[in-house]
């Protein structure tokens, strides 16, 4: 699918379906599931050594990444988010010892079946950011925000397109 | 209706610097289930822990949602005031507002307030769908299996047994004692080793607290921390220890002779024997392998000799099954053989040994009582050549990491010679010298002093004999120039490795090892002497190289770890696992496949409520599961819930923007 951006007349189109539209100072809201262990203490290392990232991201912690059902990814587009970003423990280096490669072949498949259905594949993204990574979790936001821009806005602004 | 309380905290400036805290406060007030929302400076000190305790009571708040820093920060601090205030402590949320937001957002104090009010959204209907949580408590079998009989295994064997909790230590070989047994004295003060370790070796047969299981292996551990079941195969030792005396009448007059393992097959020992003068039990054994009465049934001659008719060479196998609470490995290491040093000649000239067969022919109770001698003729060494770092450091040849222990022994090799043929000059050829350890350094320089030893910085790049004589050729990197020292004998510092039944134990136990063998520790510094599976600890060399001091020190960290895990009758643990609604289980038993920790095993239940048809479920193993979730979210009948983080609750987090 295309990438390009699409805004003409004040207004963002959607990737997906250009029938939705947002105006040009719309944010995005992006659902960040991240791993207790690696990268939500990561995320509290971004905090406390104070780099700055984009403010579009609501976190969300789970023990691990396999505990991430694709079903939440799923509910997330839906309903509030324009964008998932889901990130673990580096291969191999999984508090739960083999986690992370469950979850990793999930996402692969998810990403596919959700990609099939019609939405952009940059709406689903993952990372492995470890607990000394602050600095490498805000770049992938930064990116991540960066990318959901691009895409405009999701079906949470369906009903009122339609 | 739920009745949710929300605690928003300044934390100083770090969190009201950038976020509008009454503002977020006001907005929390709109949320239909929030009963009230308040702000304090700071929440973690006592008055604003008591500004929440009481709270609680006043609104009998159903839950708790604090917004603040990160949850890895001060959860514990604010189940404890739910807990105090008479609340299950598991009905907190936090909402990490510093951290995820205050912190990060600093220069769009707008955003930063909308986030804050979004993650106070999103606790606020996690902790609607909190459930009520309790620890789990696990019963405890209060008896520890050590694995390995050298010192490490002998000094956390009796650290534990002090403390009153039952032993059952498991070793390979017919006696206890391990590697330090076979050393002569040990740096840095020259204690004799028999001296020091005998008596522990003794304390250990005779302790009531251990129960002493030798000659034996390890062949199977089930259950999980506080309650593994061990099996245990003692092999046949054909002598029946229970009425032998240790007379050994049987070792004089037994007609085989083998290699003595034990004086590194310097000298010749029996088929049935006791490996050396002071073992633990001094009881003999038959090594099946050799015994012509077991191999060809001729000879017999042990079961006339003995008095006491002790020997019986139907003995077989047998298995020994022990309930256990936790484990300390601790199998000590192997020596590398030096065989792929070709340009050395090793294995070609008999007058190039190792070190641990130089240490046993200066041991007084050595194959030649003490004196140090070529194998070649038996004359005694005048110039001794000794080469470090065999196979350590080497990665061409052997392997990448220090074995630590090589530049110590070495000078105290040089120390011996030097009390056991004065005359003598010891050359050695060393990489760096690595005498790190109290009384370390003041170790090496007596050597270089006192021995007046040539310590020859380089490598040696080739032996070759001339006459009776070894002349070893190598470089001395300060003088820069190629040398040639006339040796009578070269004695080569090898590299100390893992056992090599290392990895085979190690997938027994379900414990992890690396690339070079050795047992992982759950982390190289914070938790460096337990395993990753818990009620498993890891002591000595089993680990890395390790000297005697490092060896002891971790043998009595384990002891005190395993005490420590015993404190109480039952253990407690954290109570967010896994569990399974059985009449939602289909029997697909994928979770099974994902589990990483086995915890999850199959049961059988009738079909339906009376019938005699059966069904197989899928049922988790509360003491053995850590609550990762692998296996909730594989269930396609979603049967299988994750306490504390349960679909619903992380279904009302997403949707609550």
């Amino acid at each position: 699918m295309e990438t390009e951006v699409k805004e003409t007349q004040g207004k963002i189109f959607s990737a997906e379906n250009p029938g939705i539209t947002a105006p040009t100072d719309w944010q995005p809201v992006i659902m960040g599931i991240l791993c207790n262990w690696c990268s939500y203490a990561g995320s509290d290392l971004t905090g406390t050594s104070r780099i700055q990232y984009p403010p579009n991201i609501r976190i969300i912690r789970v023990p691990c990444s396999s505990r991430v059902d694709p079903w939440f990814i799923i509910k997330s587009l839906q309903t509030t988010a324009d964008g998932v970003l889901i990130s673990g423990c580096h291969p191999g280096d999984c508090h739960y010892i083999s986690g992370n490669y469950y979850a990793r072949r999930r996402f692969l498949v998810t990403k596919k079946l959700l990609n099939f259905i019609g939405y952009h594949e940059n709406r689903i993204q993952f990372s492995w950011v470890s607990a000394a990574e602050g600095p490498k979790f805000a770049k992938v936001v930064a990116k991540v925000t960066e990318d959901i821009k691009k895409l405009g806005p999701l079906h949470r602004y369906k009903k009122e397109n339609f | 209706m739920a009745r949710v309380g929300v605690f928003v905290c300044f934390c100083g400036a770090n969190i009201a610097g950038v976020i509008d805290v009454p503002a977020v406060v006001q907005e929390a007030k709109k949320i239909k289930e929030v009963k009230i929302s308040i702000e304090y400076k700071y929440l973690c000190s006592d008055p604003g822990q008591q500004i929440i305790r009481e709270a609680i009571v006043q609104n009998r708040l159903t839950s708790v949602v604090v917004a603040a820093c990160s949850p890895r920060m001060h959860e514990k601090t604010f189940r404890k005031a739910l807990l105090d205030a008479g609340m299950n402590p598991y009905l907190l949320e936090i909402a990490n507002i510093r951290e995820h937001s205050s912190w990060v957002h600093q220069k769009d104090k707008k955003a930063a307030t909308e986030k804050a009010s979004d993650l106070i959204r999103m606790a606020v209907a996690k902790s609607i769908a909190n459930e009520q949580l309790h620890e789990i408590s696990v019963p405890v079998t209060k008896r520890a299996l050590v694995i390995g009989g050298g010192i490490a295994g002998i000094q956390a064997a009796l650290d534990i047994a002090d403390a009153r909790i039952p032993v059952t230590l498991v070793e390979k070989s017919p006696s206890i004692g391990g590697r330090m047994a076979q050393l002569d004295e040990t740096f840095p003060t020259l204690d004799c080793s028999q001296c020091i370790l005998t008596p522990k070796m003794v304390d250990v047969a005779s302790h009531p607290y251990i129960e002493l299981i030798p000659y034996s292996e390890v062949i199977e551990l089930q259950g999980y921390v506080g309650n593994y079941k061990a099996k245990i195969k003692k092999k046949a030792s054909y002598v029946d220890f229970s009425s032998c005396t240790g007379c050994g009448a049987c070792t004089q007059k037994c007609p085989v002779k083998v290699p003595n393992e034990f004086n590194m097959n310097i000298d010749k020992r029996k088929a049935i024997y006791t490996p050396f003068p002071q073992a633990v039990p001094n009881k003999p054994v038959i090594d099946a392998e050799h015994c012509t009465m077991l191999l060809k049934g001729k000879c017999g001659i042990c079961a006339k000799v003995c008095e006491k008719g002790s020997i019986n060479f139907k003995m077989v196998d047998e298995v020994i099954e022990r309930e256990i609470g936790a484990v300390v490995i601790a199998t000590g290491y192997d020596l590398w053989d030096p065989k792929p040093y070709e340009e050395y000649g090793v294995g070609r000239y008999k007058d190039i040994i190792t070190s641990l067969e130089f240490e046993r022919m200066v041991s007084a109770s050595g194959p030649t009582n003490g004196v140090p001698v070529r194998p070649s003729d038996g004359k005694v060494p005048k110039n001794v050549v000794f080469i470090k770092c065999i196979g350590s450091r080497d990665e061409a040849k052997g392997i990448e990491y220090c074995s630590k222990i090589c530049c110590m022994y070495t000078a105290k090799h040089a120390i011996l010679l030097h009390h056991k043929v004065p005359d003598s000059h010891a050359y050695i050829f060393y990489m760096d010298i690595r005498a790190a350890g109290k009384g370390y350094e003041e170790f090496v320089k007596r050597a270089q002093v006192e021995t007046a030893a040539t310590y020859l910085r380089g490598r040696v790049s080739k032996i070759y004999k001339k006459g009776d004589k070894l002349m070893v050729r190598g470089e001395d990197a300060q003088i820069g120039q190629v040398v040639e020292v006339e040796a009578d004998l070269v004695v080569l510092a090898t590299a100390v490795i893992a056992p090599k039944d290392n990895p085979a134990l190690a997938r027994l136990l379900g414990v992890s090892y690396d690339k070079y063998g050795y047992i992982s520790e759950a982390h190289p510094k914070l938790r460096p002497v337990e395993t990753a599976k818990a009620g498993i600890f890891l002591a000595g060399c089993t680990q890395a190289p390790k000297d005697i001091p490092d060896t002891v020190a971790q043998a009595s960290a384990c002891a005190a770890k395993v005490c420590g895990l015993f404190a109480g009758d039952t253990m407690k643990k954290d109570p967010m696992i896994s569990t399974i609604n059985n009449e939602f289980c289909s029997g697909c038993l994928n979770c099974i496949k994902v589990c990483p920790y086995q915890a999850i095993v199959t049961e059988e239940i009738p079909l339906g409520h009376g019938s005699k048809e059966i069904r197989t479920v899928a049922k988790i193993n509360e003491g053995v599961c850590q609550g990762c979730g692998s296996c909730v979210a594989i269930c396609r009948s979603m049967a299988i819930s994750l306490a504390g983080f349960t679909d619903p609750q992380i279904i009302n987090e997403i949707v609550a923007i």
